[in-house]
């Protein structure tokens, strides 16, 4: 196959690239340029850019004797994961950006550009595990999942579950999977990554890994949010509508925070207070005890569906749901609804057990063991 | 590089010798550097003495651009003007720019839809502020869209003004006859790496008595301006590869228009919506190959719809090798100033391409190409702009 490495700069990346050169394949190396003002070096653990990554990944490709390039996906990262991040934030909502970025920028704007071009797939050093499903029955009509001659592509998660990212590649939907390469799924542990990458003489085995949002300089996401969105001061309510303080702008809160409220007053029983809710159309902050925050019922929109659904009262099934890259996955009943977006693209869950810091925007994964079924953007909870 | 110069650079590279030491060796070393001087001083019309040794062209330009502001800033205070065309290379505009934050007065004169220097506009420039200048830079020709720039009248208007004017030549030795006693030019850079010499050496010329201030300072090699120990082989193989390429200008430079403009007519009656930057081609290399308008192994066209960085990996995965312009250091194509300053549209400009032929290119060079090309562009149509919606 021709396939189209991405080279971020870091080992992962680059071993998964590598893998793909011994399994045979074509490989072209491909550095995506998504920041406007790049930085000389990394700072901290921002991850890919920076003109050293850029750099970094060009070595790497070098390494593997493959071709490179760089490909500028700057605007459109700005105009889908960077404006996605404000108008959720500014909607009193709390995005995650990696889940975006495999949904705009990785899975659609390079996936498709790499096709157009000739390439069969794109091959990223992202943990999880492709698995190729049994074969569909030839009668049926092709549901989701369901390529090359009726088998079907399953996402499942990492062989190590510590590096597990099947949470932030859900998104891209069995469709673009079918298009996807993950080398490292099956990898053991990252230590064992960067032991082969250094094996394999890439530069990049030690660099330190990198987990801060790409596009927030220093990592100060609060800073970012106010020179972008500007302030906007307004008041931070209890749950009865008093005022116990003050705030700059209420996009800079998320549900669960507990740390940075600077209330003036202590709750009447001096216990802590957390955010729990972020209204916008106010421009105020609701907070209040820590028990308020479980929540046993959600609902999300925007569902991607990795088996086949059908909107219905009886359609509950058994899953496992994660709502934050590396939580815990929890025990839970969960159902098709009809939504915004088609007859299937809502989402309820009923959590077997109350569950803690579920703040709207967020990814909602469901799981059957280690298989993903659906993924849905959160929209509201309840207890 | 071309045999004779690689052979010539090998030679020397077995030798021992610092052009600036006084005994046997030093001696020989200085021999190669003088003699290798004088060639090229002869072959571009200029005086040995004249010859100021780089390291190429980047530093060529840098001194004649900072070395002529501090000197004529020096001299008098009031010259704070720095004069040079929007399409310059980098190593001139950039050396400009950031003089801007040392005190000059940086002027960007426009260019036509052509790329050629708007001399309407130099004229004004002059007459209005021309005691104000201390140096104005023009290309000879331009290294992305081939325009031949009216040097003869840039240096005839500056001249009326008492300003020195500086002409980074790269492009033009070997393409076209360039003659430094007979322009007038004050300073001219060249580089021996597009002549088919070793990257990494060049020269500015310097008319004898120009007051330049040294950029590297050190023990005062070359002429008291450039100062740090010659590369003797690599300064060889200059005067031998600009030696060749001079003397085959002549012929080369007809038989590489004929190659270009076939390339371009072949271009446009296969590809829908190519579009020539720079002067028309046809026509444009007479037969003496003396007065061209355009260099003769440049061809630009830029095809709208597309992206240079897929134009770039289509070709480059079928084995041509050309130019989307330049990149950022992050390697990122990025749309060409150039094209810009000439008023062409920045979406066009992203879909830009630039041929070069050299002496190695022939017919099935040139076939292969159009074989190429229009699945190409409708390929790098089809994955479209990817950074616009």
């Amino acid at each position: 196959m021709r396939v189209l490495a991405a080279l971020s700069g870091g080992v992962d990346s680059a071993v998964a690239a590598a893998r793909a050169v011994d399994a045979g394949h074509d490989v072209v190396g491909v550095h995506m340029a998504l920041s406007r003002n790049r930085d000389e070096f990394r700072t901290g653990s921002r991850g890919c850019c920076s003109i050293e990554d850029a750099g970094d990944a060009r070595r790497a490709a070098d390494v593997l004797g493959i071709p490179y390039y760089v490909w500028d996906l700057s605007d459109r990262f700005e105009e889908t994961v960077v404006a996605d991040f404000l108008s959720e934030y500014a909607a009193g909502r709390t995005p995650n950006p990696c889940v975006r970025c495999n949904e705009h920028i990785k899975f659609e704007a390079l996936l498709d550009k790499g096709v157009a071009l000739g390439f069969d797939a794109v091959c990223t050093g992202h943990y999880a595990r492709i698995e190729t499903g049994a074969q569909v029955d030839g009668s049926s009509t092709a549901g989701p999942g369901e390529v090359r001659g009726g088998v079907r592509r399953e996402l499942h998660r990492a062989n190590d579950s510590a590096k597990d990212q099947s949470y932030v590649l859900a998104v891209m939907g069995p469709d673009r999977l079918a298009r996807a390469m993950f080398p490292l799924g099956e990898a053991p542990s990252k230590d064992e990554v960067r032991a082969e990458a250094a094996a394999r003489g890439l530069g990049v085995s030690d660099k330190p890994d990198s987990y801060d949002i790409c596009f927030v300089a220093d990592g100060d996401t609060q800073g970012f949010l106010r020179e972008r969105l500007g302030t906007r001061p307004g008041d931070v309510v209890d749950t009865e509508g008093t005022v116990v303080g003050a705030h700059d702008g209420a996009y800079a809160y998320t549900v669960g925070q507990r740390k940075g409220l600077a209330l003036g007053r202590p709750a009447p029983d001096g216990r802590p207070r957390y955010v729990l809710d972020v209204r916008p159309a106010t421009n105020t902050v609701v907070v209040g005890a820590a028990e308020l925050l479980t929540v046993t019922a959600l609902q999300a929109d925007r569902a991607v569906w990795f088996v086949p659904v059908v909107s219905s009262d009886e359609g509950w099934f058994g899953c496992s749901v994660q709502v934050r890259a590396h939580g815990t996955p929890v025990p839970a009943h969960a159902r098709a609804v009809s939504g915004a977006q088609g007859p299937t693209s809502g989402v309820e869950v009923r959590l077997d057990e109350g569950l803690r810091g579920v703040a709207p925007g967020q990814s909602v994964v469901l799981y059957d063991g280690t298989r993903v079924l659906g993924q849905a953007t959160l929209t509201a909870s309840s207890r | 590089m071309g045999r004779r110069a690689l052979e010539a650079m090998v030679a020397e590279l077995g030798r021992t010798g610092n052009a600036s030491s006084l005994h046997g060796a030093g001696r020989a070393a200085r021999r190669v550097v003088e003699e290798s001087r004088e060639v090229v001083a002869a072959r571009l019309g200029a005086r040995p003495s004249e010859v100021v040794l780089t390291s190429g062209g980047t530093e060529a330009d840098n001194l004649a651009v900072k070395g002529l502001f501090w000197a004529r800033s020096a001299a008098d205070p009031r010259r704070r003007r720095v004069l040079v065309s929007g399409g310059e290379h980098h190593a001139v505009l950039d050396p400009a720019v950031w003089l801007g934050g040392e005190g000059a007065e940086v002027v960007l004169l426009p260019v036509d839809g052509c790329g050629r220097l708007d001399l309407d506009a130099l004229s004004a420039e002059l007459d209005e502020h021309g005691d104000e200048v201390a140096l104005l830079s023009v290309m000879w020709a331009n290294n992305e869209v081939g325009t031949v720039q009216p040097v003869e009248q840039v240096v005839a208007l500056a001249r009326a003004h008492g300003v020195p004017v500086h002409c980074d030549a790269v492009q033009a030795v070997g393409q076209l006859p360039v003659d430094f006693a007979a322009s007038g030019l004050d300073a001219m850079t060249v580089s021996a790496h597009k002549v088919g010499g070793p990257v990494g050496v060049g020269a500015l010329l310097a008319r004898r008595g120009l007051d330049l201030t040294p950029v590297l300072h050190g023990g005062g090699q070359e002429r008291g301006v450039r100062s740090g120990t010659l590369d003797v082989p690599s300064v060889r193989a200059f005067a031998v590869a600009l030696e060749e390429a001079v003397d085959l200008q002549p012929t080369e430079s007809v038989r590489l228009a004929v190659l270009r403009d076939r390339l371009v007519q072949g271009i446009r009656e296969r590809v829908e919506g190519a579009v020539l930057r720079g002067p028309e081609v046809l026509g444009a290399t007479p037969e003496d190959g003396r007065t061209a308008a355009r260099l003769p192994a440049n061809a630009h066209l830029t095809f709208n719809g597309c992206e240079g960085d897929s134009l770039l990996y289509l070709l480059d995965s079928r084995g041509v090798q050309c130019s989307t312009g330049s990149a950022c250091r992050a390697g990122v194509p990025q749309p060409s100033h150039v094209l810009l300053a000439m008023g062409v549209e920045p979406l066009d400009a992203r879909g830009a391409l630039r041929f070069s032929l050299g002496r190695a290119s022939g017919d099935q060079d040139v076939a292969a190409v159009l074989e190429v090309l229009p699945e190409v562009v409708d390929r790098a149509r089809a994955a479209g702009l990817s950074g616009v919606r």
